[in-house]
């Protein structure tokens, strides 16, 4: 038995531990982007979070919007948050949620005060969180301090050969000691909701994955579809990759969670993961940034990303170490490739390699090494919106 | 072994993916099934692009089709053993 492997990350306020140590600059509203962009400009060593959204939101797609915000300040990856919104109320909340963690928030609304005084009492504030917290030192722990997610993306048929039984590997390996674990994609499972549910650890869990797959058929199919989704799933990408149906998709996309571990809840989006380790199913979209926003806004620290034929989407707080099996991706665009499993497809290469090459390089992201996504400056971060504003 | 240019998830599928380019109309493959390890040939009748699938068998409209020894879909045309199999002959049954 090898010896269980440790990293080197930050120990945060509230126990968890992160591999990246941002002072993030957070708009809570889209106007409030260009004085978080300033105030990132001002003070190196900070980094701004543009989004599209946060305006005339009501209900459910309101509270996501405050979980996604809120739960991207709370990430361990962030030490510290400076938080720009339009309005004091609403910005307060968003600074309480985060300060409820224990690291160091500051809120700052633009009403009455204009750009550019909030820009520089922000930025006053924002630099004081840099001095505070740059300082902070690397400690070593054991991997079962870990949140690893995942998520694939432009799949082609190679995807549910070699780069997703990858991702399934590392789990069957890792979630026994302790890591936490997501997976998502909802629509994408269809075609495999039946081996989906089957892996739940109990039939309670098995039933709640099955009631968001279909409420997703129900409320936003089946309104909403023209004739089927067969434009959208696969995509055109999959499609030029000789994937043809969903179902032959979904069952590639499933070998993301492994053959032996089993997903002990079902999160709504963004929400954090509250029954201890394990693996858990996350109810998403597809569409790669809004999954991996909502896993990021979870608490998730470090994502996995198999793709086939070259997704190249990057996360702003949260490294996304892309894999592909791909031997034709790795030569047409090796730059954004962090782990090549090509070999697999020629029968070099087990799955159980193919594991632990992604597992050395999982060690390696959390260790402070950039993925090929953050030395592109991929820094996609996008709001799931459940339904149009008032 | 030689590296294989085509491969098999499970013995119970009547496709197979290509996994080297440049496979042409003629070729004779080298099939291998992941979950065993097992091999065989297989002649293509068609150019087919890395990681587009080719029938194992004779495939006729109306039949399912298996990978992962999962049903993935339904033919919408048929094929014959060696051809392409792809949206213009395979569709859904979900949507």
């Amino acid at each position: 038995m090898a010896k269980t492997p440790t990293f080197w990350g930050y120990r945060r306020e509230n126990g968890r531990v992160g591999v990246r140590n941002y002072v993030a600059i957070l708009p809570i509203d889209d106007i409030s982007n260009a004085a978080c962009e300033a105030v990132a400009k001002n003070i190196q060593g900070t980094i701004a979070l543009p989004h599209a959204y946060g305006r005339l939101q009501f209900g459910e797609d309101l509270e996501l919007h405050f979980r996604t915000i809120i739960g991207t300040g709370c990430n361990p990856n962030v030490a510290a948050c400076v938080v720009i919104g339009i309005e004091p109320e609403w910005t307060q909340r968003v600074v309480d949620g985060i300060a409820a963690t224990g690291k160091p928030a500051a809120g700052f609304s633009i009403e009455q005060h204009g750009d550019i005084a909030t820009i520089a009492a922000a930025s006053h504030k924002a630099k004081e969180f840099v001095h505070a917290t740059s300082g902070q030192l690397r400690e070593e722990f054991g991997i079962g301090e870990l949140w690893v997610a995942a998520k694939c993306g432009e799949s082609d048929t190679t995807t549910g050969l070699a780069s997703c039984p990858a991702v399934g590997n590392m789990y069957d390996k890792w979630i026994p000691e302790g890591i936490y674990g997501c997976f998502g994609e909802t629509t994408e499972i269809t075609g495999a909701e039946h081996l989906c549910k089957a892996r739940a650890a109990t039939p309670e869990v098995g039933e709640k994955f099955m009631r968001a797959w279909q409420a997703y058929q129900d409320e936003v199919v089946e309104p909403h579809k023209t004739s089927d989704l067969s434009d959208s799933q696969p995509t055109k990408g999959n499609i030029l990759g000789g994937l043809t149906t969903i179902e032959e998709k979904a069952l590639g996309n499933l070998e993301k969670i492994g053959k032996k571990v089993s997903y002990i809840d079902v999160l709504k989006p963004a929400e954090a993961p509250a029954q201890g380790p394990g693996l858990y199913f996350m109810d998403t979209s597809s569409a790669a940034a809004e999954c991996n926003t909502l896993q990021a806004a979870a608490g998730y620290v470090v994502h996995c990303f198999p793709t086939g034929q070259g997704n190249i989407i990057g996360n702003p707080i949260m490294p996304v170490i892309k894999l592909t099996g791909n031997p034709r991706t790795v030569r047409t665009m090796g730059e954004h490739i962090d782990v090549d499993v090509s070999g697999v497809v020629r029968r070099e290469m087990t799955i159980s390699d193919a594991g632990d090459a992604l597992m050395d390089a999982i060690v390696q992201t959390a260790n402070g090494r950039l993925t090929a996504a953050e030395a592109l400056g991929h820094r996609e971060f996008v709001m799931t919106k459940l339904y149009r504003s008032a | 072994m030689s590296i294989p240019q085509l491969l098999v998830h499970n013995k119970r599928d009547n496709v197979g993916v290509v996994v080297v380019e440049g496979v042409a109309a003629g070729d004779e493959l080298l099939c291998v099934v992941t979950e065993d390890d097992s091999d065989f040939k297989i002649v293509t009748k068609h150019d087919v692009p890395i990681g587009h699938k080719i029938a194992l068998t004779d495939l006729a409209e109306g039949d399912t089709v298996i990978k992962y020894g999962e049903d993935v879909g339904r033919m919408v045309a048929a094929a014959r053993k060696g051809e392409h199999v792809h949206t213009h002959n395979l569709k859904t049954k979900r949507w």
